[in-house]
């Protein structure tokens, strides 16, 4: 038997202990802020923060009730940017890598190429031109102006044209042959049948568009209304420093769809995202 | 026109299933010849990405190069030609320090970035009771957008409240200013980083390692492969391209980092934390500077390192990376 399949009395309780001070060292930021948004804030500012017991859900109602950086707006906010940008890149990058894989198109390569060289665009190279370009094209006040630059996804488009390709081309063939237009090929049967490329493609469109800040920040600096939970965060920081667990609340808030992603979607993510990089 | 025989050329489709498709090629130019109406179809289907990628990644580079060569007034038009003044501001000290900042931090992230999770995705690759509790829970940091990981990371060193400061004090040893000694902003700073980035990459080193060749993992044992040797000549060549994906995409997320330097120090002590991205933020869009020619002067600097990076990635790719 190899010894990667039952380690020895030593080797485990060793792994064991070393795991478990991993824990403790990466997870308290965790813990912290998970449990310091039910305490007060005076539990918070001891030192060691006091977690066991006194929790109360004061510091999420002062959360909720502060005015100066209305979070309720920036929730729906992030729910925009998260949600549009999610359903832009998969619809942008399904059409555009069908047409690439399916359809006689020209200049096909060339095409291809350029989509994939944007991959390798920082967009912070581009953030000037593009924060001037969105206030010149009148969108500066509308929600939109957080989203625009980000509807289509160079990576989104490469991730599926690499899923279709591996899609058989018998199975297209037939569907053709029985009279399956484009459209409802497209929809019935290849991304049902690419899923996990699609799950993948989800799930890191929703977190990119959710855990976005460069391009808010830009954004809401001229306009309030615009924060999303994450430059809420920023600004919440500098207006109740005196206040961790009022802090923690609001990190809770912008969290719990991440969270639940990081933790039921991460098996998508990687089966779908890493297909080409890791075999 | 056709050159097979089999289905008449009629204006309107068939209405019935093509009977030639067990031959192969007959039903092969019945879809040639549905091709003649693909055209304004790729047309439809690729215009929504070509043309967001067009106007918002491939059209801006020439705004920037228009920016970077103009000066800026006070709300940041641009005004007269500058030239090359810009580029000639980059040659100074004050940039060579921005770049230093950036190339310690980005070493510091992706070193310490991809060792990490892969001292941990080892162990945990090991047929044990309760890993795959410990895997989940190691992945959460990668829940944490830049704003709110810098925010509690304030709070875990903030010299007040820190159990951080509080361990050590326990130990004997007096904890340094994070993130206000300059010395240590960047290490500090970097160390966030890492810290968020590390549940990422132990998804995608585990699946790697998962995905390990159990008959060769074997034979080699068999032949005497244990222990660190076992590691480094036996198991790190077969995940190299899990280890190769995430210094990869770990160094874009490094130099890319806004959120960690601006919200935990702000650029400093001392500008200490000034990165690239750090000072583009800084020169355009921090207290109304409005600096547009410098700040898209950096950003070409960077464009540049972006490409020199996908160059080598590529390079590497074909010629390093083990592939079964």
């Amino acid at each position: 038997m190899s010894k990667l399949n039952r380690p020895s009395a030593a080797t485990s309780t060793l792994t064991y202990v070393w795991l478990a001070v991993a824990a403790v060292v990466l997870l308290f930021p965790v813990l912290l802020t998970l449990v310091g948004g039910f305490l007060p804030s005076s539990a918070l500012l001891r030192q060691p923060p006091d977690l066991i017991g006194g929790y109360t859900l004061d510091s999420y109602l002062d959360a909720i009730r502060q005015v100066a950086v209305p979070l309720f707006p920036a929730f729906l906010n992030s729910l925009f940017v998260g949600v549009t940008i999610m359903v832009a890149h998969l619809v942008t990058s399904a059409l555009a890598a069908y047409a690439l894989v399916f359809l006689r198109t020209p200049l096909k390569t060339p095409l291809f190429l350029l989509i994939l060289a944007t991959i390798m665009v920082p967009y912070e190279a581009i953030v000037v031109p593009n924060s001037l370009f969105v206030r010149s094209l009148g969108f500066g006040d509308s929600r939109f102006s957080l989203v625009l630059p980000f509807l289509a996804s160079g990576f989104g488009v490469f991730l599926l044209r690499q899923a279709f390709r591996q899609f058989p081309g018998e199975l297209k063939d037939a569907a053709t042959i029985d009279g399956c237009g484009h459209l409802r090929f497209l929809f019935t049967i290849l991304l049902p049948g690419c899923r996990p490329a699609i799950a993948a493609l989800t799930v890191w469109s929703f977190l990119q568009g959710w855990n976005m800040y460069f391009w808010p920040l830009i954004v809401s600096t001229t306009n309030d209304s615009l924060n999303t939970l994450q430059t809420a965060v920023f600004a919440l920081r500098s207006n109740e420093s005196a206040a961790p667990g009022l802090l923690l609340a609001g990190i809770t808030i912008t969290l719990v769809p991440t969270l639940l992603l990081v933790v039921f979607g991460q098996r998508w993510l990687v089966r779908g995202f890493t297909a080409g990089a890791v075999k | 026109m056709t050159r097979h025989a089999s289905p008449p050329s009629t204006a309107a489709p068939p209405v019935e299933p093509v009977p030639g498709a067990e031959s192969g090629t007959g039903s092969r130019s019945y879809l040639r010849r549905l091709g003649g109406r693909e055209l304004p179809l790729a047309v439809v289907f690729l215009a929504p990405a070509v043309l967001g990628l067009g106007l918002f990644v491939i059209f801006p580079l020439f705004p920037a190069v228009f920016l970077a060569t103009r000066g800026s007034d006070i709300i940041g038009s641009p005004t007269r030609y500058v030239g090359l003044r810009h580029f000639a501001e980059l040659l100074t000290p004050e940039f060579g320090q921005v770049l230093w900042h950036t190339l310690a931090f980005t070493l510091i992230v992706v070193v310490a970035g991809v060792l990490l999770p892969l001292a941990l995705a080892v162990p945990l690759s090991q047929r044990l009771p309760g890993m795959r509790v410990f895997r989940s829970l190691f992945t959460l940091p990668f829940a944490y957008s830049a704003s709110a990981a810098a925010v509690v990371w304030l709070l875990m060193v903030d010299p007040g409240t820190s159990p951080i400061n509080w361990v050590l004090r326990l130990v004997g040893i007096a904890a340094p200013g994070w993130t206000t000694d300059s010395n240590w902003a960047l290490v500090t700073v970097a160390g966030v980083t890492v810290w968020m980035v590390s549940g990422f990459n132990l998804l995608v080193l585990s699946a790697g390692l998962a995905g390990l060749d159990e008959e060769v993992l074997e034979a080699a044992t068999l032949d005497g492969s244990a222990g660190v040797r076992h590691f480094l000549s036996v198991v790190l060549p077969m995940i190299s391209p899990s280890v190769f994906f995430v210094v990869v995409t770990t160094t874009l997320t490094a130099l890319q980092s806004l959120g960690q330097p601006q919200v935990m120090t702000d650029g400093g002590p001392n500008g200490s934390t000034s990165t690239l991205v750090y000072s583009i933020f800084n020169q355009a869009f921090h207290n109304n500077n409005s600096n547009y020619g410098l700040a898209s002067a950096q950003g070409l600097v960077l464009l540049i390192i972006g490409v020199l990076l996908a160059a080598v990635q590529f390079g590497v790719i074909e010629r390093r990376v083990h592939y079964r």
